[in-house]
């Protein structure tokens, strides 16, 4: 007797059977036909013609035949609204039963009828339901305010359920806790800005008193929840990490990832130096290698978490290398992630280890599996100088296999080797051009090609190799094609007299042959570059390139902090903001992690700390631009980013920052040439004079901010310069004097600096450092003063500036102290700079949000000014803020007054919102300043001031 | 939260679906399809898959695709924890979990899968509590019913439910009281071509069967527990006295149970009980090979090593093999490559061997890849890790239960590098 038996069919027709049967008089056949009609449910057959008949079924005592008519009314209600009607009055009956399992599945089955004509009578059952007396009916009916505000998200706000879901939160029964946090999880997921889980320390003592006591899944939902919350200071955050900590040894792997989450977060805040940091920091590891041991489903998920636990904090899995070393049976997907890991992990200390797996794996069968042992191979060389030696032999042993895909793969990574430790391996080339027909890869062509340019002159047949790949120029993939392009350069500034039929033939093929503009301006770039000047093309050519750094692939700083806070959940997959991904997400709050606070510094208002954190990640490591980016590309011109320097917090700010130094070199080199071409003008947009209009682009990646490109020109303003000034005059500084300003140019800031030798000596050595600021201001690079500076001479010099060094409260906030250093000795002064270049230019709020955020923050942060004597319109003026990153989102006209409203985000995160009337025919503007660190509010004020009058 | 599941079998037809908030389409497993149609083996499917509109999580379990339907940001591992649980359920209601399995019960899978989630959020999830709603089917049971006509769904509010301890039921009786433990631990190793390790664990796992009326409250000690470092508990186990006193203390559920998992990963802790020499080379000529592989106890601490069972899997050109075994038999499958030698009791005196030539498809080259070794082994009484219970005491029932704990020892993903 099992349920196949239901699937049998007669010659009558099934549902002619079927309809008899439900008719029938007999309670026991009714039933079994209920649950034939179930059965085929289940499998995909649409019965919903039977509707009537199932529903007159209902009315009955039995309650395995209510709850299976429920099933079939839950699937088929949505498309017989009229009929569902039907079933209302047994609902509210039911609602009223003595037993608390009939109430409470009525309310259940209720709240899954996705029909507006039932949720109406819905109400008041639900009202009841979620103050019953039995907590089994309340847990229950906390879930049912979630399904109804899925479907009429109006009328529960208007009925007041979402308040009384948040007074189940103080609810005495740990499950109805747990199931009204997730409700309100739910429902805060579409409504980001509602606050509705308004955590304060006495929920938080609830819900941790919750979390002993309720199931594994309610532990979930309250583990997440209370990922949200931000503690006031290091004692509440140690105290809540101490209640979380029991949870990492529980068996359900959610529970062990959601509570390593809450620590991650929350440990940010500890100081190093207690003792319990190191002790939380111990207790991290085992529940990790645990998660490895589970199912392979669960390692996948675990590998992607861990790998970003890796990179935020390294000393917690240093010692345990060996668990990711990997097994011949785990599926393709574990494999890669464990060898990421194992990557990340590699150490001087366990090298040898690491180095003899990866070449176990590269004998493997799984293609994908054996290139990315490879590539680590490489990625070990270039991390652990000791072992680099190991590698390079391993990568010749490699290539002697002959095995085509690992050749090409081992090519590639010899390449960056060579980037790493110039004038170290070289030797090994001869066997490298032996495999150069093999090579049918667009990334190894492309980095044979490099390879081949940049050791031409110890290549004596490189002109010939080259030329073989010239043949087949227009089918080589745009990479190629570049590096080609490139190659043939070098080698022509390197033996110019047998290769000029070469260059001319390959920079005409780039030039007038193709259609890819970047192939193209590139090739009009080297082609005047040797025109113009072939000594100064030389230089910048052949230029001493910068190291590659030793990490790859390492996530952005600012996105990790935002993934930590995000670990166990899809994003933590993804590896990319919530935004990024899901779908609906509208204006999702970003996630950051609190500060770390000692508790003597509690007076400061918490958006400051919380900036503060933002700004301040240990030891931020550097980043290879990823290959197909087309700033990237441009700026291969081997001249790439100075990977040793510190970058500003964002990717494209910092290719920006790379190209800096090079602006002015280009600049002079190509005059105004360059404002000719689109793509270049916004690659080299740094060079100061040419394209003021390209700086408002918004940092959001390369692609858009050469997109915007036509969008800027059209506006009148670039950001707004204040005009230099001295701030170290010669008289106290030994003869040298400083005067400059600062900018904020295509996402940098920028400080520039004017240096006169006022002495009669020689300066040379000059060095720059910065104290502690408001805002982490720190030199992105050193500053480069090239030649020494004679008497007399001057220099002008812009030094990019990051954002990510250490905070300190200043007083000014905008105050800047300084420190100067040259051969002579030491100098110190104290500048302010315009806040106005900490507008980032992402800064654009929604409306929505903007009106959410403006009601959000208390009336007494609220500071009002005036601006006197500006002669602009509203337009004129909105135009020209916006110059400087200050974005108006709407614009009221109320009585002849204009109304702006306006957004402004600073580096660190802090927002500030601003409403601006302006009368026509009154020169006196009246500001208001909204901000949840008011402490900025005076300096905004004073770069409104300066920006509309300037 | 979880808004559907759909149950696929290998070949990729779609035999169950259930929704918990509105009906999807099932044209929706079309991107897991193709997913599976790309991967190579069916444990390769990757278990989290974006589609435009939906995140499809699913998991590989008892030759069964579980595929769930997720549409908001949902912490995953709470899927994939769940899928399992879902496939466990039905393991503990039907005896095993399979398509056939399904089919045959589809309306009660329907029913259970209703009780454990409601909304996406889970509901009852402790068998206990499951089978007190809807009881596993018996034959007697379905005769009875037929006959009273009384159903399999129980109509009162399963006790457990909303206590402290949920996963226990109140009114328990038994007329023999009996509580026993298996200590099973597997061996993960990585052993290379000279037999040296490279890496290996100890998985351990304290499975319980406790059959004890009323409500008895349990403490279990262990004579060494220094040994564990990393641990997690079923949820009954009270951490704080682990913390203090190094012992487990609960109320236990009823039935079978997962009292405890643990890891033991200090090498110098994690004795390999046996040893394999091996040579497997191929001809330069490519024309074929020679196999040649010895097992030998290593440490053991005096017991027999039993179920030995060494697999290799086969490099694809290799057509057949011609082996002799001085004890056990081997069985080679050209299908799937596999060749496996069953062995069974290891005889320290006279140690088994296997030898003998591989023979390669006409023409083609010599093989790339080594091969690797799969060793399967089981030590009767004993805790490799050296893990040894103490007591165990109960309080807050009269009677004197029966008590009896159980070792040994497997090998869990045990391999050899060629």
């Amino acid at each position: 007797m099992t349920d196949s038996k239901y699937f049998t069919t007669t010659k009558k027709g099934e549902i002619f059977e079927l309809k008899a049967e439900l008719n029938s008089d007999k309670k026991e056949k009714k039933k079994e036909a209920v649950k034939k009609v179930i059965a085929s449910m289940t499998v995909g057959k649409d019965v919903s013609a039977l509707f009537p008949d199932v529903v007159n079924c209902m009315q009955t005592d039995n309650l395995e035949l209510k709850k299976l008519v429920y099933l079939y009314l839950m699937n088929y209600a949505k498309s017989q609204p009229d009929m569902a009607i039907m079933a209302v009055n047994t609902f509210v009956k039911d609602c009223e039963d003595p037993n608390p399992l009939i109430r409470a599945l009525a309310v259940r089955t209720m709240g899954c009828i996705r029909v507006d004509k039932i949720t109406e009578y819905l109400c008041e059952p639900l009202r009841k339901c979620l103050k019953d007396e039995d907590p089994y009916v309340r847990k229950t009916a906390a879930v049912c305010v979630a399904k109804l505000h899925d479907i009429n998200a109006q009328l529960v706000e208007d009925q007041g359920f979402l308040d009384t879901l948040k007074d189940l939160i103080s609810d005495s029964n740990p499950m109805v806790v747990a199931n009204a946090v997730a409700a309100l999880s739910e429902i805060a997921e579409s409504h980001p800005n509602s606050n509705l889980l308004d955590l304060n320390p006495q929920s938080i003592n609830k819900l941790l008193t919750a979390l002993n006591e309720c199931t594994e899944w309610g532990q979930i939902f309250i583990l997440d929840c209370l990922a949200n919350y931000t503690p006031r200071d290091d004692r509440e955050s140690q105290s809540i990490c101490e209640r979380v900590t029991p949870r990492l040894s529980h068996a359900n792997s959610a529970v062990v990832l959601s509570a390593v989450k809450v620590l991650m977060k929350f440990m940010e805040m500890l100081p190093k130096d207690l003792d319990y940091y190191g002790t939380l920091l111990k207790k991290l590891a085992p529940p990790l290698v645990t998660l490895l041991s589970a199912e392979p489903e669960l390692q996948y998920v675990a590998l992607r978490n861990i790998n970003l636990i890796v990179q935020k904090r390294p000393e917690i899995l240093k010692h345990e290398m060996k668990v990711f070393f990997v097994k011949y049976n785990d599926p393709i997907y574990v494999k890669l992630e464990k060898l990421d890991i194992m990557i990340r992990l590699a150490s001087q200390a366990n090298i040898a280890q690491v180095l003899a797996e990866l070449k176990e794996y590269a004998t493997e069968v799984d293609v994908d599996f054996v290139r990315k042992a490879v590539r680590a191979i490489g990625r070990c060389a270039i991390k652990v100088e000791q072992s680099a030696e190991r590698c390079v032999s391993t990568l010749l042993d490699l290539i002697q296999t002959k095995v085509n895909y690992v050749v090409q793969e081992a090519i590639v990574v010899i390449k960056d080797i060579f980037r790493k430790y110039p004038n170290k391996y070289e030797s090994v080339i001869a066997t490298l051009c032996e495999n150069l027909d093999s090579l049918d890869e667009p990334e190894a062509r492309a980095a044979m090609i490099w390879i081949v340019g940049e050791y031409a002159e110890r290549i004596d047949n490189a002109d010939e190799l080259l030329e073989s790949f010239l043949e087949g120029f227009h089918d080589e993939s745009t990479q190629v094609q570049l590096q080609l392009l490139t190659a043939i350069v070098k080698l022509f500034l390197k033996k110019p007299t047998e290769t000029q039929e070469l260059v001319q033939q390959v920079l005409s093929l780039a030039t007038q042959d193709s259609d890819n503009p970047d192939l193209r301006d590139r090739g009009y770039i080297y082609w005047r570059l040797l025109s113009t000047d072939p000594v100064a093309a030389k230089e910048v050519v052949l230029a001493e390139k910068p190291l590659i750094s030793e990490e790859t692939d390492l996530i952005e700083p600012t996105l990790l902090e935002e993934l930590i806070c995000h670990i166990g959940t899809l994003a933590s997959v993804y590896h990319k903001p919530p935004s990024a991904f899901v779908e609906g997400s509208r204006g999702v709050m970003h996630k950051r992690l609190p500060a770390r606070t000692g508790s003597g510094e509690g007076t400061e208002s918490p958006d400051v700390v919380n900036a503060a954190a933002g700004s301040a990640p240990e030891a931020a490591p550097s980043i290879i631009p990823s290959q197909g980016d087309l700033l990237g590309d441009l700026l291969n011109l081997d001249l790439a980013p100075s990977t040793n320097t510190v970058p500003p917090p964002t990717t494209s700010g910092m290719q920006m920052g790379g190209m800096d130094f090079l602006g002015g070199g280009l600049d002079s080199l190509l005059g105004g040439d360059i404002v000719g071409s689109p793509a270049m003008g916004a690659g080299f947009g740094v060079a100061p004079a040419v394209m003021p209009a390209s700086l408002n682009a918004p940092v959001g990646g390369g692609l858009g901010d050469l997109f915007d490109l036509g969008g800027g020109v059209g506006m009148p303003m670039g950001a707004y310069i204040p005009p230099k000034t001295v701030w170290l005059p010669a008289m106290k500084a030994k003869g040298l004097e400083i005067s400059g300003t600062f900018a904020r140019r295509a996402g940098v800031i920028q400080m520039e600096l004017v240096l006169t030798n006022k002495a009669m000596s020689v300066m040379t050595d000059f060095a720059i450092q910065f104290n502690r600021n408001s805002f982490g201001l720190a030199p992105a690079g050193p500053l480069q003063v090239l030649t020494p500076l004679g008497p007399n001479q001057t220099i002008e010099v812009s030094l990019p500036l990051s954002t990510v060094g250490p905070v300190m409260k200043m007083d000014p906030l905008n105050n800047l102290q300084v420190a100067v250093k040259n051969n002579i000795d030491v100098f110190y002064f104290s500048c302010q700079y315009p806040i106005s270049m900490l507008f980032v230019e992402d800064g654009k709020m929604e409306r929505q949000v903007f009106l959410a955020t403006w009601k959000d923050i208390p009336n007494d942060n609220e500071s009002q000014f005036q601006i006197k004597d500006c002669h602009l319109n509203s337009d004129a003026a909105s135009n020209k803020l916006q110059g400087s990153n200050i974005f108006t989102i709407a614009k009221r006209t109320v009585e002849g007054q204009d109304m702006l409203y306006m957004s402004i985000k600073l580096s660190n995160g802090i927002w500030v919102l601003a409403e601006l009337k302006v009368q026509a025919g009154n020169p006196n503007y009246t500001i208001s300043l909204k901000c949840r660190a008011p402490e900025v509010s005076q300096c905004v004020f004073q770069c409104y001031e300066a920006v509309l009058k300037n | 939260m979880i808004h559907s599941l759909f149950l696929i079998n290998p070949s990729g037809d779609i035999f169950l679906e259930k929704h918990w908030k509105s009906v999807v389409s099932r044209s929706v497993c079309d991107y897991f399809l193709e997913a599976k149609e790309k991967a190579l083996e069916p444990e390769d499917v990757p278990p989290v898959i974006h589609t435009p509109h939906h995140y499809l999580i699913s998991i590989y379990r008892d030759k069964l695709f579980f595929l769930s339907i997720i549409q908001t940001e949902v912490p995953p591992l709470f899927v994939i924890e769940f899928l399992h649980r879902i496939a466990e359920m039905i393991q503990d209601y039907f005896g095993e979990c399979s398509e056939t399995v399904v089919k045959d019960n589809m309306v009660m899978v329907y029913e259970l899968l209703e009780e454990m989630l409601d909304n996406g959020f889970p509901l009852a999830t402790e068998s206990n509590i499951l089978k007190e709603m809807i009881r596993p089917p018996t034959i007697l049971r379905s005769v009875v019913n037929t006959l009273t006509g009384t159903s399999n769904v129980g109509d009162t509010l399963p006790t457990g439910q909303l206590s402290t301890i949920p996963w226990r039921r109140a009114g328990v009786k038994y007329t023999n009281n009996e509580a026993y433990f298996d200590v099973v631990e597997e061996i993960d190793a990585i052993l290379d071509q000279s037999g040296t390790t490279v890496f290996a664990e100890i998985q351990g796992v304290v499975e319980a069967c406790v059959k004890l009326s009323g409500m008895p409250d349990l403490t279990l000690s262990f004579m060494n527990p220094r040994l564990l470092d990393d641990v997690s508990f079923h949820p009954c186990v009270r951490y704080k006295r682990w913390e203090s006193e190094r012992v487990l203390s609960f109320i236990p559920p009823d039935g079978n149970f997962t009292l405890m998992t643990y890891h033991v990963n200090a090498q110098n802790l994690v004795a390999i009980p046996v040893y394999v020499k091996q040579s497997i080379s191929f001809f330069e000529s490519g024309s074929g090979g020679r196999l040649d592989v010895t097992v030998g106890p290593k440490q053991t601490m005096g017991k027999t090593v039993e179920g030995v069972m060494v697999t290799v899997h086969m490099p694809k050109t290799i057509l057949s093999v011609n082996l002799t075994a001085t004890q056990g038999s081997y069985i080679y499958d050209n299908g799937t490559k596999l060749l496996v030698w069953d062995i069974g009791k290891l005889n320290p005196q006279k140690l088994p061997n296997l030898r003998g030539s591989l023979s390669l498809q006409a023409g083609a080259p010599k093989p790339e890849e080594n091969p690797s070794l799969n060793i399967d082994l089981k030590i009767q009484q004993l805790a490799i890790s050296g893990l040894k219970v103490n007591r165990l005491d109960m309080f807050g029932e009269k009677y004197k239960p029966f008590k009896g704990v159980k070792y040994i020892t497997k090998a869990g993903k045990f391999q050899v590098r060629t």
